[in-house]
């Protein structure tokens, strides 16, 4: 069997007083979804800032593709093939929407001309191709999320962490960004979702991990987890569905 | 659009050839309005792409100065290469503030302060060196060689600034359309997610400190070789920078044109302020005017006037 | 210094450590006494910014039109700048709240690149303006206090800026006490504190903003005239004004009311005393050289972040 893409071991993560992410272990194998769910305030945001650089951990050991890669700047993070979106989307307002993937595609394709022709086949992919030119700030939030999407995708990840990139949407707009998910994973990308959305990230997921107080509570197929026993006194005790994490 | 084009290209054409026309006067108006630009352009890099407002910019246009004059006074070295040893000097005190500023992270208005600093620590230390003069600053005496950046004939200087405008706008139309200007704007607009996205923000940052600086550095030659004295009040004050800043900011930072709208705004209403107001007794008022227009264009222009002309040939054009 | 490796000799002729001993005290006084005029400087920038989150460019130039005030009032009405640095203080006031209300309210959101060009614009406006009205020439205002003096042993007090001290004092205690003790004042601390969160327990922030803005510009008003009689000042003063205030939060903490208060004292002591051992220049290289330092190693300052 061959190691893991993506190997967390022991990560803790403290602010102040409040312990944020306490002794945190999982894996992503390649080519999976893994939904990343928990209460309000469960530390799974925090999580991501720690996996992409972010964040300096505490404690622990975060091993991407065989690599220690706790500590490193994000650029580095990000060169070595892991990609993550913002919750509160980080659109580069003053940009036009294909001058904002191209600034992700320039990673892998130094040549603006290159970078700028793969921006634009990554933004025919999650379907902002007529908004090209407009610049970010006038996207509406749907649009921005797929933004902010397509300014990972165009890093070419191996390992795409999405943080709630269905919050605030549409069910119709929910629909097509599960199939954009779902397609991305097609093309054996793995990712890692933090959704509250709860219909979407069970049919997307493989598997869950789920956090509570900054722990892992539970782990396992998605049916299995939400019968857990802990899972749901931790939804119960929290019953307000949005993710207010420290970032 | 197409008509704006056009009017670049005409001024263009009707540059070179304006001083055999103009009273002395106007060519002056002109040198100084070339050379600001170019200055603006400089700062433009750093200050407009990048987003990293400095306010310590003299201090380069400072270091370029004293260093390419010092060399021709005391080692006869010609300007035309001090110009390059000047802006590699300036070049060196831009990466030091930039390596410390940017390792420590200092963003905004702490960023701001520390360029202020450590400009006003090189006009102190200027001031007190004796060696490069003092308070009383350096004179070059007037030989009329161009080898040793000198002309008989005001319109050599017109020709020469108008060059390092033409060439720095050049160097900006290059870069903005490169990896290094994409990724400077991208910092400017935010930079965290710059790294999420894979740039190298530090780096890109400090890169852009090195080449504003240089460019400013390499204009400090002009300054001295046309104005043939320097001052390190003059020289190494805030008012220089804040000279600067005004023209890349009115003009719209972070565009082609925008240091070069800002200087012909700008600088002839400085000329006009320095000549007639001044003897009127009104020697503050241009900087009323600056002040003025600064707060205009950010309540109402936040992009400068570049952006705004632009936006308006196109509403004529569609 | 450091890297010398060498232990420093240190042998003064007994003679020369007496009269230094009276310098050195009589710099320690001046520099307290003055210090009373940087804390309120100080108090108006740091309430401004600590409420807000903008930095007062026009914070110096502010000062010189107060001082301007003060020479006015004192050459056309007679009136003493001890009496009129209240009016000055008021007019101030009012120019800080249009200065909110009018520029700085629309963009109080924007990037904070956006404000500090806006504050530069507005400083270049009344430095200049101030030019254009009263000329370069250096002024001083009249006081009957001025040329008074008291003698403490071998060291002497000048009246007027034994007076300026205290009446700063008060000044900045009136100020923390209405920050404490009354509703605006809690409002303002509450806005400091937590923005969003004083908006949803129903503090009017625009009124807070505009209270903060008045009072800081009016701290320095008063600053500025009250320095007046012993402070010869032109219009380019505010500029060095302004980076004298900005030297002090930053040591202080931006924000931070007793970070300024003491902040002012220590720069103004260690002023005080640097112009006992250096040359004036040398000194303003020391200070400028203290705030790099302090940016990069420490650029919370020695108080935090907190308006407390």
């Amino acid at each position: 069997m061959s190691a893991p893409l993506l190997a967390v071991r022991g990560l803790g993560k403290r602010f102040g007083g409040l312990q944020a992410v306490r002794d945190l272990s999982f894996t992503v194998a390649e080519g999976e979804m893994v939904g990343l769910i928990g209460p309000n305030g469960a530390g799974k945001t925090t999580v991501f800032a720690l996996l992409s650089g972010f964040l300096r951990p505490d404690t622990g050991e975060i091993r991407f593709r065989g690599r220690a890669i706790a500590g490193l700047p994000p650029h580095r993070v990000n060169a070595l093939g892991l990609a993550r979106t913002f919750q509160i989307v980080r659109p580069f307002p003053r940009l036009s929407v294909l001058r904002n993937v191209t600034v992700g595609a320039l990673a892998r394709h130094p040549d603006p001309v290159a970078a700028q022709r793969r921006a634009a086949a990554i933004l025919e992919e999650v379907g902002l191709a007529g908004k090209g030119d407009q610049p970010a700030a006038s996207l509406t939030l749907a649009e921005r999320k797929r933004l902010e999407l397509a300014r990972a995708l165009a890093t070419e990840p191996v390992l795409l962490l999405l943080d709630e990139v269905m919050a605030g949407l549409t069910p119709a707009e929910t629909e097509r960004i599960v199939a954009l998910v779902r397609a991305i994973n097609g093309r054996g990308i793995s990712v890692v979702l933090i959704e509250h959305v709860m219909r979407a990230v069970m049919s997307l997921s493989s598997r869950l991990v789920v956090l509570n107080h900054g722990e892992r509570i539970a782990e396992g197929r998605p049916e299995a987890v939400a019968s857990d026993p802990r899972v749901i006194e931790a939804y119960l005790g929290e019953p307000r569905a949005d993710d207010a994490a420290p970032a | 659009m197409r008509w704006a084009a056009l009017g670049a290209v005409a001024v263009l054409l009707a540059l070179p050839v304006v001083p055999g026309l103009l009273p002395s006067y106007a060519v002056t108006v002109f040198t100084f309005t070339f050379f600001y630009a170019y200055l603006a352009q400089a700062w433009n890099v750093l200050g407009g792409y990048a987003g990293q407002l400095s306010a310590g910019h003299a201090a380069f246009v400072g270091v370029g100065a004293y260093t390419s004059a010092m060399l021709a006074l005391e080692a006869g070295l010609s300007p035309w290469l001090g110009m390059f040893v000047g802006g590699a000097l300036a070049a060196g005190l831009g990466a030091v503030i930039g390596f410390l500023g940017f390792r420590f992270g200092l963003r905004g208005f702490y960023f701001v302060l520390l360029t202020v600093a450590f400009a006003e620590v090189c006009r102190i230390v200027a001031l007190n060196t004796e060696a490069v003069g003092g308070a009383l600053g350096l004179y070059i005496t007037f030989t009329g060689n161009p080898a040793q950046f000198q002309f008989r004939d005001a319109r050599a200087y017109y020709y020469v600034a108008l060059g390092f405008m033409l060439a720095g706008t050049a160097l900006a139309a290059l870069m903005e359309r490169r990896r290094f200007g994409i990724y400077l704007a991208a910092i400017r607009e935010d930079e965290g997610a710059a790294e999420a996205a894979g740039v190298p923000t530090f780096r890109y940052k400090l890169l852009a400190m090195v080449v504003s600086s240089f460019l400013t550095g390499v204009g400090g030659t002009f300054y001295a070789f046309y104005l043939f004295s320097l001052q390190p009040n003059s020289v190494f004050g805030i008012p220089l920078s804040v000279e600067i800043i005004v023209r890349t900011v009115v003009g719209g930072g972070g565009t082609v044109l925008g240091p070069v709208v800002g200087s012909f705004i700008l600088s002839p209403l400085a000329e006009l302020s320095r000549f007639y107001f001044a003897e009127a007794g009104w020697s503050g008022a241009h900087l009323v005017v600056y002040g003025v227009l600064l707060v205009v264009v950010v309540l109402f222009f936040p992009q400068g006037a570049v952006p705004g002309l632009r936006r308006l040939a196109g509403r004529r054009a569609g | 210094m450091a890297g010398g490796g060498r232990p420093a000799e240190v042998r003064l002729p007994e003679a020369g450590a007496l009269i230094d001993a009276t310098l050195i005290g009589q710099g320690l006084l001046n520099g307290v006494l003055f210090g009373g005029v940087y804390s309120l400087m100080a108090v108006g920038l740091t309430l401004i910014f600590g409420v807000m989150r903008v930095i007062n460019f026009a914070h110096g130039d502010m000062m010189v039109w107060g001082m301007y005030l003060a020479w006015l009032l004192a050459t056309r009405l007679g009136l003493d700048p001890y009496l009129s640095f209240v009016l000055c203080a008021g007019a101030l006031f009012a120019l800080g709240v249009l200065v909110q209300r009018g520029l700085v309210d629309p963009i109080v959101d924007a990037p904070h690149e956006m404000q500090i060009l806006l504050m530069l614009g507005v400083a270049l406006v009344l430095e200049n303006s101030a030019l254009l009205a009263f000329g370069p020439e250096p002024q001083r205002v009249r006081s009957s206090l001025a040329l008074a003096t008291l003698w403490l042993g071998p060291l002497f007090i000048d009246v007027a800026r034994l007076v300026t001290f205290l009446v700063a004092a008060l000044l900045a205690g009136a100020l923390s006490l209405f920050l404490f003790r009354t509703d605006l004042g809690r409002a303002m601390r509450a806005a400091a504190d937590n923005i969003d969160g004083a908006r949803i327990i129903g503090v009017d922030v625009r009124r807070v903003y505009m209270a903060a803005f008045g009072i800081g510009a009016a701290c320095v008003g008063a600053a500025g005239a009250l320095t007046s009689p012993f402070l010869p000042f032109t219009p380019a003063l505010g500029l060095s004004a302004s980076v004298t205030s900005f030297n002090i939060v930053i040591i202080g903490g931006m924000g931070s009311l007793p970070g300024a208060f003491v902040g002012g004292l220590l720069v103004s002591v260690a002023e005080s005393l640097g112009a006992v051992f250096l040359s004036s220049s040398l000194k303003e290289l020391v200070s400028f050289s203290l705030l790099i330092l302090i940016l990069l190693l420490r650029p919370a300052g020695l108080f935090g972040r907190r308006l407390a």
